[in-house]
């Protein structure tokens, strides 16, 4: 089990609802943004002389910029229902963390500036000026939010905590007050291309080791192109899917897909990231600009079309945002959807039969999926509604013969998030990331417990990370989070090109490439 | 005696004006707010009749809240319904001739008082039962109950026990229509339960009453899935696109 110096909370088998103990987490607080990383970003490097009058200013410019927020001010009634909702309430216990105490934050500055009940009688109504104090509580509360949505499923008005920690956040960047982790990476995309900050050579490195790996397995050349002009897709994924682990075994599933399909595709190395940090602190030019990104590349390298990789809130940035920050589309093949995601693509593949399996591949698991929050309640996939629950799923049956899902409380449009979303995947919160992963685990120990389910698949590369960390604080295995298309890559029955077997006999490993795919298959299923 | 008449007509007059003034202006300002991206909270209607379906089950049903928390639901829906019904009943205060749909909805419409009642306590009990709850409840939370409830209580006393001259009730707020102030009772329980409702009239377009309203505009609720198909720029961010 990893060392914590905080209690790792202990599971339990039913869902429980802690009693409410203010202050737990009253001190945890990410780094803030140094100005190196504020200044790119168009934010003031440092708190501005004149922040409370500067940060009122940009709060009524909101109000005036988002529905959402002006009605989800409001529209609340305390009615209590999203209290037990969040993960990180149920985890840590602190009543700020509840939906509504968070957005009470907000929502007491909001009473007193900008409505009649909080400037006659602010104690009734409990309406409070912005002073220090309240920065300080808005810098660490909205820092535990992971704009998961999951408070938005239940509240009678559909009132959305994520929009509200996005526009405190934007609030706080426009003051000086940034957040380190989220401002370092966008800064990092402006200057790299991308948040790991890997440069195009070290890409294109990366991707020819990869060609190779798989073709001494499997002895059929899979290509891993980047930079290619003309190809017909554009294929944008996180860019942890380039070289950490489970991400990049799921980065070498797509390859293979694509190889199957038959298409030519390309990575570029100037929109090297799907991620869009932009979102996470609810800056719409900042997202905009990271969107454009995509959309310089599409033109240059004249594909026809674009599809995502395993990201959560890139597809959601893609699939809800991407077409008004960066369209119109109308110069790609208008027979597709912009953008697509891989999982769609590959599940029409499937359907459409040209995909061959090999499920046993797969026997060393029992498996669960983790619907991840951006997927789950801000996206779709395919074109019917609950579509980007039943395709990564479909995915897993067609790929594996053991599944089971998890409680259905805990799934789909119920799901649990990771624990590390919305920007939050930073050591300096590591306490909040393992209290707050507590809900997650319960259900997944519990199908462990119950299923003998051993690994859990994901289509997000935060929550792959995330659980890569803190499932370890439960005393269960890093590995037993693995990517969706890690999956796809183990099972599926490739094609050999008609070069393959040339190389094979100038190639080193000639005695590798002699066992060919089928060789192993019988092998493997004796 | 006129003074009273006085004092409640021009009482009715104001909380009229700022209720419909307030929430008019409320609605025109959610309604010119843009809603610059799409945030619908999926899985979510790809049509827009799909969308008046969700719509509806939240307004008559309280889907979400049913998935949320079972009393919460009990008690608000039964407020809820019951406060409808009742609403409808009072319309033969209102209106001459009165239909026929107002008649038949009386009987039940005196019953609903109760349940109206019952839901208010109940909602009210969790307040200081359910620790989260009281954790958020603010004295305003409080006070909109004791005001309701207090609308309820004394309604009700009057249904079932100390009767008041309804046909002079219904000649005053007639004549209010036209400028013509006729006398009201001097009835004390009368004159708190419309004094109250008059209360909660003023105090609707500046209080959390305005979740009504908001439920329309709730940007997660009332959009469309059609992202990818379906291109929105508001006004506001039509500077960043390219030239
Ligand atoms: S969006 Fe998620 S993390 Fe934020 S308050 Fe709601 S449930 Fe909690
Ligand atoms: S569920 Fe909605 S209305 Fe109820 S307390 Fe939470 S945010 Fe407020």
């Amino acid at each position: 089990m990893a060392k914590a110096t905080f209690e790792v909370p202990v599971l339990s088998q039913y869902p429980d609802v802690p009693a409410v103990t203010p202050g737990t987490m009253a001190g945890s607080a990410p780094f803030l943004s140094k100005p190196e990383f504020q200044a790119p970003l168009g934010f003031p490097g440092e708190l501005v002389e004149n922040w409370q009058e500067r940060a009122i200013e940009k709060m009524g410019e909101l109000l005036t910029r988002y529905r959402s927020l002006r009605v989800y001010m409001d529209a609340c009634v305390k009615c209590g229902a999203c209290t037990d909702k969040c993960h990180y309430f149920l985890g840590t216990k602190d009543p700020k963390n509840m939906p509504v105490g968070r957005q009470d934050l907000m929502r007491k500055v909001y009473r007193r500036y900008f409505t009649l009940a909080g400037r006659l009688f602010p104690n009734l109504v409990g309406a409070q000026d912005l002073t220090r104090e309240v920065l300080d509580e808005w810098y660490s509360y909205f820092h535990q939010c992971s704009q998961c949505r999951r408070c938005s499923v239940f509240c009678p008005y559909g009132i959305d905590t994520a929009e509200i920690s996005m526009a405190a956040r934007e609030i706080m960047d426009c003051i000086g007050v940034g957040q380190k982790y989220c401002n370092e990476i966008i800064a990092k995309v402006y200057r790299v291309g991308n948040n790991l900050g890997l440069p195009g050579p070290a890409l294109v490195d990366t991707l020819e080791g990869l060609e190779e790996d798989v073709f001494d397995e499997t002895g059929v050349r899979v290509r891993y192109p980047i930079d290619e002009v003309g190809a017909e897709i554009l294929m944008v994924t996180p860019s942890a899917d380039f070289f950490a682990e489970p991400h990049v075994d799921g980065l070498i599933g797509y390859g293979k897909v694509f190889h199957e399909a038959g298409v030519s595709w390309t990575f570029s190395s100037y929109a090297s990231e799907a991620a869009n940090f932009g979102m996470f602190i609810g800056s719409y030019e900042n997202m905009h600009r990271l969107s454009q990104r995509i959309r310089e590349e599409a033109i240059r390298l004249k594909v026809k079309r674009i599809v995502f990789g395993e990201c959560g809130h890139a597809w959601r940035v893609g699939y809800s945002f991407l077409n008004t920050l960066a369209g119109p589309w109308d110069f790609l093949d208008p027979r597709y959807p912009v953008p697509q995601h891989i999982c769609e693509f590959t599940h029409d593949l499937i359907l459409q039969g040209r995909l061959k399996f090999d499920k046993t591949q797969n026997d060393d698991k029992v498996l669960t999926f983790h619907d991840s929050c951006n997927v789950a309640r801000a996206s779709r996939m395919g074109d019917t509604p609950g579509g980007q629950f039943e395709i990564p799923r479909a995915i897993i049956r067609a790929t594996c013969n053991h599944f089971y899902d998890m409680d259905e409380e805990t799934i789909r449009d119920r799901t649990f998030c990771c624990g590390g979303g919305g920007g939050l995947l930073t050591d300096d919160l590591i306490e909040l990331r393992v209290k707050g992963a507590k809900p997650r685990m319960e259900a997944l120990n519990n199908v462990m417990q119950e299923k003998g389910v051993t690994h859990m698949a994901a289509i997000c590369a935060i929550c792959k990370s995330q659980f890569t960390k803190v499932l370890p604080f439960y005393g269960m295995e890093m590995d037993q989070i693995v990517s969706l298309h890690q999956l796809v890559s183990n099972a599926i029955v490739l094609t050999p090109g008609a070069d393959d077997g040339d190389e094979d006999d100038d190639d080193d490993g000639a005695t590798d490439s002699a066992l060919t795919p089928g060789d192993e298959d019988d092998d493997a299923a004796d | 005696m006129p003074f009273l008449t006085g004092l409640y007509a021009f009482l009715f007059y104001f909380a009229a004006l700022v209720l419909v003034s307030g929430l008019t202006y409320k609605v025109v300002q959610y309604s010119r707010t843009p809603a610059p991206l799409r945030i619908p909270t999926t899985p979510a209607p790809t049509t827009s009749s799909g969308v008046v379906l969700r719509m509806t089950r939240e307004v008559v049903l309280f889907e979400s809240l049913f998935r949320a928390n079972k009393w919460t639901w009990i008690f608000g829906w039964l407020f809820h319904f019951g406060l409808f019904l009742v609403t409808l009943r009072h319309l033969r205060y209102f209106l001459n001739p009165v239909p026929a749909v107002i008649e038949f909805i009386q009987p039940f419409g005196i019953y609903a008082g109760f349940a109206m009642v019952v839901g208010l306590v109940g909602l009210w009990a969790r307040r200081f039962l359910v620790d989260r709850v009281r954790y958020i409840s603010s004295p305003g939370d409080h006070l909109m109950l004791a005001l309701l409830l207090l609308i309820a209580a004394s309604g009700l006393l009057m249904s079932f026990l100390l009767h008041t001259d309804i046909v002079s009730v219904k000649t005053f707020f007639l004549g209010l229509y036209h400028f013509d102030l006729r006398p009201l009772p001097a009835d004390p329980v009368l004159l708190l339960h419309i004094a109250l409702v008059a209360v909660l009239m003023i105090i609707f377009p500046y209080s959390k009453l305005l979740h009504a309203p908001g439920l329309f505009f709730s940007p997660t609720r009332n959009q469309v899935d059609d992202s990818r198909e379906r291109r929105l720029v508001a006004p506001w961010a039509s500077r960043f696109e390219r030239p």
